[in-house]
Protein backbone atom coordinates (compact mmCIF):
# COMPACT_ATOMS: atom_id res chain seq x y z
CA UNK A 1 0.00 0.00 0.00
CA UNK A 2 2.86 2.47 1.22
CA UNK A 3 5.03 1.31 -2.33
CA UNK A 4 1.56 1.75 -4.06
CA UNK A 5 1.47 5.75 -3.03
CA UNK A 6 5.18 6.40 -2.86
CA UNK A 7 4.57 7.79 -6.63
CA UNK A 8 1.57 9.87 -5.50
CA UNK A 9 3.68 11.61 -2.74
CA UNK A 10 6.67 12.26 -4.77
CA UNK A 11 4.51 13.85 -7.61
CA UNK A 12 2.50 16.24 -4.82
CA UNK A 13 6.19 16.79 -3.50
CA UNK A 14 7.05 17.90 -7.33
CA UNK A 15 3.51 20.25 -7.48
CA UNK A 16 4.64 21.59 -4.18
CA UNK A 17 8.47 22.82 -5.00
CA UNK A 18 7.16 23.70 -8.52
CA UNK A 19 3.90 25.71 -6.90
CA UNK A 20 6.51 27.24 -4.73
CA UNK A 21 8.69 28.10 -7.57
CA UNK A 22 5.95 30.25 -9.45
CA UNK A 23 5.04 31.68 -5.84
CA UNK A 24 8.21 33.02 -5.18
CA UNK A 25 9.09 34.56 -9.03
CA UNK A 26 5.13 36.06 -8.57
CA UNK A 27 6.40 38.41 -5.47
CA UNK A 28 10.20 38.35 -6.37
CA UNK A 29 11.56 40.75 -9.13
CA UNK A 30 13.81 37.91 -10.56
CA UNK A 31 15.98 40.61 -12.29
CA UNK A 32 17.30 42.40 -9.05
CA UNK A 33 20.33 42.26 -8.41
CA UNK A 34 20.88 42.55 -4.49
CA UNK A 35 23.83 44.98 -3.67
CA UNK A 36 27.01 43.83 -2.35
CA UNK A 37 27.16 47.70 -0.88
CA UNK A 38 24.27 47.23 2.23
CA UNK A 39 25.73 47.71 5.24
CA UNK A 40 29.05 49.19 3.81
CA UNK A 41 30.65 52.33 3.70
CA UNK A 42 28.71 54.13 0.28
CA UNK A 43 31.70 54.32 -2.05
CA UNK A 44 33.63 57.71 -2.51
CA UNK A 45 31.94 60.53 -4.69
CA UNK A 46 32.95 64.33 -5.46
CA UNK A 47 30.52 64.99 -8.41
CA UNK A 48 29.34 68.67 -9.64
CA UNK A 49 26.38 70.18 -8.43
CA UNK A 50 23.59 71.04 -11.72
CA UNK A 51 22.72 74.05 -11.08
CA UNK A 52 26.48 75.09 -9.95
CA UNK A 53 29.15 72.77 -12.19
CA UNK A 54 32.00 74.84 -10.99
CA UNK A 55 31.06 73.21 -6.97
CA UNK A 56 30.99 69.69 -6.27
CA UNK A 57 29.48 67.95 -3.41
CA UNK A 58 31.33 64.78 -1.85
CA UNK A 59 30.11 62.11 0.13
CA UNK A 60 32.03 63.55 2.95
CA UNK A 61 29.68 66.72 2.81
CA UNK A 62 26.72 64.77 3.39
CA UNK A 63 27.95 63.14 6.31
CA UNK A 64 26.51 63.69 9.90
CA UNK A 65 22.48 63.21 8.67
CA UNK A 66 21.00 60.33 6.97
CA UNK A 67 20.65 61.04 3.49
CA UNK A 68 18.40 59.24 0.58
CA UNK A 69 20.38 59.36 -3.05
CA UNK A 70 18.35 59.01 -6.03
CA UNK A 71 19.76 57.51 -9.08
CA UNK A 72 17.91 58.90 -12.13
CA UNK A 73 18.40 60.65 -15.97
CA UNK A 74 15.94 62.88 -17.78
CA UNK A 75 16.17 59.85 -20.17
CA UNK A 76 14.32 57.14 -18.14
CA UNK A 77 10.79 57.02 -18.55
CA UNK A 78 10.11 55.11 -14.82
CA UNK A 79 12.10 57.75 -13.18
CA UNK A 80 9.13 60.19 -15.11
CA UNK A 81 6.86 57.80 -13.40
CA UNK A 82 8.72 57.59 -10.14
CA UNK A 83 8.54 61.33 -10.09
CA UNK A 84 5.12 62.27 -8.38
CA UNK A 85 6.02 59.77 -5.42
CA UNK A 86 9.32 61.58 -4.83
CA UNK A 87 7.59 64.78 -4.60
CA UNK A 88 4.30 63.67 -2.66
CA UNK A 89 5.47 60.97 -0.39
CA UNK A 90 9.42 61.27 0.02
CA UNK A 91 9.98 64.71 0.27
CA UNK A 92 7.48 65.09 3.17
CA UNK A 93 9.41 62.31 5.17
CA UNK A 94 11.72 65.15 5.66
CA UNK A 95 15.06 63.49 5.29
CA UNK A 96 17.72 64.83 2.59
CA UNK A 97 17.40 63.85 -0.87
CA UNK A 98 19.95 64.18 -3.35
CA UNK A 99 19.42 63.83 -6.82
CA UNK A 100 22.13 61.73 -8.81
CA UNK A 101 21.99 62.72 -12.72
CA UNK A 102 23.36 59.45 -14.39
CA UNK A 103 24.56 59.11 -17.63
CA UNK A 104 22.87 62.13 -18.61
CA UNK A 105 23.20 65.82 -20.33
CA UNK A 106 23.35 68.96 -17.74
CA UNK A 107 20.73 70.51 -20.02
CA UNK A 108 18.22 67.79 -20.44
CA UNK A 109 18.10 66.66 -17.09
CA UNK A 110 17.37 70.70 -15.95
CA UNK A 111 14.97 70.61 -18.78
CA UNK A 112 13.55 67.50 -17.25
CA UNK A 113 13.47 68.95 -13.79
CA UNK A 114 11.71 72.52 -14.49
CA UNK A 115 9.13 70.77 -16.51
CA UNK A 116 8.17 68.30 -13.45
CA UNK A 117 9.45 70.09 -10.51
CA UNK A 118 12.32 69.28 -7.98
CA UNK A 119 11.83 67.29 -5.19
CA UNK A 120 15.63 67.68 -4.69
CA UNK A 121 17.78 69.27 -2.05
CA UNK A 122 20.60 68.87 -4.05
CA UNK A 123 21.63 67.79 -7.53
CA UNK A 124 24.55 65.94 -8.39
CA UNK A 125 25.60 65.04 -12.11
CA UNK A 126 27.38 61.70 -13.39
CA UNK A 127 28.00 62.58 -16.69
CA UNK A 128 29.89 59.60 -17.80
CA UNK A 129 28.42 56.81 -15.43
CA UNK A 130 31.64 56.45 -13.37
CA UNK A 131 30.36 57.08 -9.60
CA UNK A 132 26.83 55.18 -10.91
CA UNK A 133 29.28 52.09 -11.27
CA UNK A 134 30.82 52.72 -8.46
CA UNK A 135 27.42 51.95 -6.45
CA UNK A 136 26.49 49.22 -9.15
CA UNK A 137 24.04 50.98 -10.74
CA UNK A 138 22.66 49.00 -13.27
CA UNK A 139 18.75 50.54 -14.26
CA UNK A 140 17.26 53.74 -13.46
CA UNK A 141 15.55 54.66 -11.03
CA UNK A 142 17.65 53.53 -7.91
CA UNK A 143 17.70 54.97 -4.71
CA UNK A 144 20.39 54.04 -1.87
CA UNK A 145 19.43 55.31 1.89
CA UNK A 146 22.95 56.36 3.42
CA UNK A 147 23.11 57.09 6.92
CA UNK A 148 24.80 59.54 9.12
CA UNK A 149 28.07 57.64 9.09
CA UNK A 150 28.12 57.13 5.36
CA UNK A 151 26.92 53.30 5.76
CA UNK A 152 24.51 51.85 2.53
CA UNK A 153 21.72 51.15 4.96
CA UNK A 154 18.91 50.03 2.14
CA UNK A 155 18.68 49.89 -2.00
CA UNK A 156 15.71 50.20 -3.78
CA UNK A 157 15.86 48.94 -7.47
CA UNK A 158 13.49 50.55 -9.31
CA UNK A 159 10.80 53.03 -8.47
CA UNK A 160 9.27 53.49 -5.47
CA UNK A 161 6.15 53.11 -4.89
CA UNK A 162 3.64 53.52 -1.75
CA UNK A 163 3.66 49.88 -1.04
CA UNK A 164 7.46 49.91 -0.60
CA UNK A 165 7.95 53.22 1.01
CA UNK A 166 5.48 51.79 3.83
CA UNK A 167 6.53 48.42 3.69
CA UNK A 168 10.52 49.26 3.25
CA UNK A 169 11.67 52.43 3.37
CA UNK A 170 10.06 53.73 6.34
CA UNK A 171 11.52 51.16 9.03
CA UNK A 172 14.70 51.51 7.90
CA UNK A 173 14.86 55.60 8.29
CA UNK A 174 12.88 54.96 11.87
CA UNK A 175 15.84 52.73 12.51
CA UNK A 176 18.45 54.95 11.71
CA UNK A 177 16.76 58.66 13.24
CA UNK A 178 15.55 55.72 16.20
CA UNK A 179 19.53 55.13 16.47
CA UNK A 180 20.86 58.89 16.09
CA UNK A 181 18.25 59.65 18.40
CA UNK A 182 19.76 57.13 21.25
CA UNK A 183 23.05 58.65 20.27
CA UNK A 184 22.05 61.91 20.85
CA UNK A 185 20.96 60.92 24.62
CA UNK A 186 23.90 59.69 25.96
CA UNK B 1 2.33 43.62 -10.65
CA UNK B 2 6.02 42.79 -11.44
CA UNK B 3 5.76 44.24 -14.79
CA UNK B 4 3.97 47.80 -13.93
CA UNK B 5 6.65 48.45 -11.54
CA UNK B 6 9.94 46.56 -12.90
CA UNK B 7 12.53 49.45 -13.59
CA UNK B 8 12.66 49.98 -17.27
CA UNK B 9 16.26 49.41 -18.55
CA UNK B 10 18.68 52.07 -19.90
CA UNK B 11 18.42 51.16 -23.31
CA UNK B 12 16.26 48.05 -25.23
CA UNK B 13 18.37 44.84 -25.04
CA UNK B 14 19.51 44.35 -27.80
CA UNK B 15 22.63 42.01 -29.58
CA UNK B 16 25.74 43.54 -30.49
CA UNK B 17 27.11 43.22 -33.80
CA UNK B 18 29.46 40.70 -32.62
CA UNK B 19 26.66 38.38 -31.14
CA UNK B 20 25.80 38.14 -34.42
CA UNK B 21 26.63 34.59 -35.87
CA UNK B 22 28.26 33.57 -39.05
CA UNK B 23 24.73 32.81 -40.32
CA UNK B 24 23.30 36.76 -39.91
CA UNK B 25 25.78 37.96 -41.89
CA UNK B 26 25.05 35.56 -45.42
CA UNK B 27 22.43 37.56 -46.68
CA UNK B 28 25.93 39.93 -48.11
CA UNK B 29 26.17 36.50 -50.01
CA UNK B 30 25.62 37.44 -53.71
CA UNK B 31 22.45 35.26 -55.15
CA UNK B 32 21.89 31.75 -55.20
CA UNK B 33 23.70 30.66 -58.90
CA UNK B 34 20.26 28.40 -59.57
CA UNK B 35 18.59 31.79 -60.29
CA UNK B 36 21.73 32.74 -61.92
CA UNK B 37 22.90 31.90 -65.49
CA UNK B 38 19.55 30.13 -67.09
CA UNK B 39 20.45 26.71 -68.14
CA UNK B 40 20.13 27.20 -71.77
CA UNK B 41 23.56 29.25 -71.95
CA UNK B 42 25.39 26.13 -72.01
CA UNK B 43 26.51 23.27 -69.39
CA UNK B 44 30.26 24.18 -69.97
CA UNK B 45 30.37 28.07 -68.98
CA UNK B 46 27.50 27.46 -66.55
CA UNK B 47 29.58 24.81 -64.65
CA UNK B 48 32.61 27.47 -64.53
CA UNK B 49 29.96 29.98 -63.44
CA UNK B 50 28.85 27.72 -60.57
CA UNK B 51 32.55 27.21 -60.06
CA UNK B 52 33.48 30.51 -59.60
CA UNK B 53 30.38 31.47 -57.53
CA UNK B 54 32.04 29.21 -55.18
CA UNK B 55 34.92 30.19 -55.00
CA UNK B 56 33.61 33.70 -54.44
CA UNK B 57 31.70 32.53 -51.68
CA UNK B 58 34.92 30.71 -49.98
CA UNK B 59 36.41 33.94 -50.34
CA UNK B 60 33.99 35.97 -48.55
CA UNK B 61 33.29 33.32 -45.97
CA UNK B 62 37.25 33.54 -45.11
CA UNK B 63 37.16 36.80 -45.56
CA UNK B 64 34.50 37.72 -42.90
CA UNK B 65 36.11 35.05 -40.88
CA UNK B 66 39.38 36.82 -40.98
CA UNK B 67 37.87 40.30 -39.94
CA UNK B 68 35.55 39.27 -37.69
CA UNK B 69 36.97 41.20 -34.81
CA UNK B 70 36.51 44.16 -37.40
CA UNK B 71 33.09 43.42 -36.32
CA UNK B 72 33.68 44.26 -32.51
CA UNK B 73 30.93 46.11 -30.49
CA UNK B 74 32.88 49.60 -29.91
CA UNK B 75 36.93 48.95 -31.23
CA UNK B 76 39.21 49.75 -28.37
CA UNK B 77 42.82 50.41 -29.30
CA UNK B 78 44.49 47.32 -28.49
CA UNK B 79 47.87 47.06 -28.59
CA UNK B 80 48.43 43.66 -29.65
CA UNK B 81 46.19 40.53 -30.59
CA UNK B 82 47.13 38.92 -27.28
CA UNK B 83 45.78 41.53 -24.98
CA UNK B 84 43.04 41.66 -27.47
CA UNK B 85 41.96 37.69 -26.83
CA UNK B 86 42.23 38.38 -23.18
CA UNK B 87 39.75 40.60 -23.23
CA UNK B 88 37.75 39.19 -25.30
CA UNK B 89 38.27 35.99 -23.13
CA UNK B 90 37.37 37.67 -19.54
CA UNK B 91 34.39 39.91 -21.04
CA UNK B 92 32.76 36.66 -22.01
CA UNK B 93 32.94 35.52 -18.53
CA UNK B 94 31.36 38.22 -16.96
CA UNK B 95 27.57 39.01 -16.99
CA UNK B 96 25.49 42.36 -18.60
CA UNK B 97 23.44 43.74 -15.42
CA UNK B 98 21.02 45.42 -18.38
CA UNK B 99 20.50 42.04 -20.58
CA UNK B 100 20.80 39.71 -17.87
CA UNK B 101 20.98 36.58 -20.05
CA UNK B 102 23.86 37.86 -22.22
CA UNK B 103 27.39 38.35 -21.16
CA UNK B 104 29.50 41.70 -21.18
CA UNK B 105 31.40 40.53 -24.69
CA UNK B 106 28.45 40.10 -26.87
CA UNK B 107 25.73 42.79 -25.06
CA UNK B 108 25.17 46.34 -26.64
CA UNK B 109 23.52 48.01 -23.90
CA UNK B 110 24.44 51.36 -22.74
CA UNK B 111 25.98 50.08 -19.35
CA UNK B 112 27.70 47.28 -21.00
CA UNK B 113 29.71 49.54 -23.00
CA UNK B 114 30.81 51.65 -20.00
CA UNK B 115 31.74 48.40 -18.02
CA UNK B 116 33.61 46.74 -21.64
CA UNK B 117 35.45 50.71 -21.19
CA UNK B 118 36.09 50.15 -17.08
CA UNK B 119 37.37 46.39 -17.77
CA UNK B 120 39.54 47.97 -20.27
CA UNK B 121 40.76 50.71 -18.74
CA UNK B 122 41.82 48.40 -15.64
CA UNK B 123 43.70 45.81 -18.47
CA UNK B 124 45.90 49.09 -19.29
CA UNK B 125 46.60 50.21 -15.89
CA UNK B 126 48.16 46.32 -15.35
CA UNK B 127 45.35 45.03 -13.31
CA UNK B 128 45.46 41.17 -13.16
CA UNK B 129 42.27 39.80 -14.51
CA UNK B 130 41.34 38.38 -10.48
CA UNK B 131 41.46 41.89 -9.81
CA UNK B 132 38.77 43.23 -12.24
CA UNK B 133 36.51 40.55 -11.11
CA UNK B 134 36.69 41.30 -8.18
CA UNK B 135 36.19 44.74 -8.36
CA UNK B 136 32.91 44.54 -10.40
CA UNK B 137 31.40 41.70 -7.61
CA UNK B 138 32.22 44.46 -5.32
CA UNK B 139 30.15 46.70 -7.10
CA UNK B 140 27.40 44.08 -8.64
CA UNK B 141 27.89 41.01 -6.98
CA UNK B 142 28.57 37.13 -7.52
CA UNK B 143 25.72 38.13 -10.16
CA UNK B 144 28.38 39.35 -13.04
CA UNK B 145 30.32 36.19 -12.83
CA UNK B 146 29.08 33.44 -15.19
CA UNK B 147 30.52 30.78 -13.15
CA UNK B 148 29.93 31.08 -9.65
CA UNK B 149 32.49 30.79 -6.98
CA UNK B 150 32.60 28.31 -4.50
CA UNK B 151 31.58 29.26 -1.25
CA UNK B 152 29.27 28.17 1.84
CA UNK B 153 26.29 30.26 0.00
CA UNK B 154 26.38 28.44 -3.17
CA UNK B 155 27.21 24.99 -2.06
CA UNK B 156 24.10 23.95 -2.24
CA UNK B 157 23.95 25.21 -5.89
CA UNK B 158 27.32 23.15 -6.02
CA UNK B 159 26.65 19.99 -4.55
CA UNK B 160 22.56 19.46 -4.80
CA UNK B 161 22.96 17.78 -8.20
CA UNK B 162 25.37 15.23 -6.38
CA UNK B 163 23.36 15.01 -3.72
CA UNK B 164 20.55 13.94 -6.43
CA UNK B 165 22.50 11.38 -7.84
CA UNK B 166 23.65 9.88 -4.45
CA UNK B 167 20.19 9.50 -3.64
CA UNK B 168 18.90 7.82 -6.88
CA UNK B 169 21.58 5.61 -6.84
CA UNK B 170 20.49 4.68 -3.09
CA UNK B 171 17.05 4.28 -4.36
CA UNK B 172 18.15 2.13 -7.20
CA UNK B 173 20.38 -0.02 -5.08
CA UNK B 174 17.53 -0.76 -2.61
CA UNK B 175 14.96 -1.64 -5.47
CA UNK B 176 17.51 -4.30 -6.84
CA UNK B 177 18.53 -5.63 -3.78
CA UNK B 178 14.56 -6.11 -3.10
CA UNK B 179 13.75 -7.72 -6.63
CA UNK B 180 17.08 -9.53 -6.15
CA UNK B 181 16.14 -11.03 -3.13
CA UNK B 182 12.54 -11.87 -4.38
CA UNK B 183 14.05 -13.34 -7.93
CA UNK B 184 15.98 -15.95 -5.38
CA UNK B 185 13.86 -16.86 -2.66
CA UNK B 186 9.82 -16.39 -4.12
CA UNK B 187 7.95 -17.87 -6.38
CA UNK B 188 7.48 -15.70 -9.38
CA UNK B 189 3.54 -15.28 -8.71
CA UNK B 190 4.58 -13.32 -5.78
CA UNK B 191 5.67 -10.49 -7.48
CA UNK B 192 2.47 -8.91 -7.92
CA UNK B 193 2.00 -8.72 -4.43
CA UNK B 194 2.08 -4.90 -4.16
CA UNK B 195 5.64 -3.02 -5.80
CA UNK B 196 5.01 -4.00 -9.31
CA UNK B 197 5.11 -0.04 -10.30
Amino acid sequence: MINRLLPLAIFLGLVGLLGFGIYWNTHHEMTEVPSPLIGKPAPAFTLPLLYEPDKTLSGKDLLGKPYLLNVFGSWCPTCQFEHPILTGQIKPLGIKLIGLDWKDEPEDAKRWIAQFGNPYDAVITDRDGRSGIDFGVYMAPETFLIDAEGIVRYKRIGMFTPQNIRDELLPKIAELTGKSAKKATP
Amino acid sequence: MNSRNAPLLPVPCAAGEGAEGGWGRSSVLPPSPLRGPSPASGGRESLASIRSFFLGVCVVVVALVLSSNAFAIDPLPFKDRAEEVRFQKLTKQLRCLVCQNQDLADSDADLAKDLRKQVFDMMQSGKSDTEIKEYLVARYNDFVLYDPPLKPGTWLLWFAPFAFVLVGVFVVARILRARAQQAGGVRPADTESGDDW
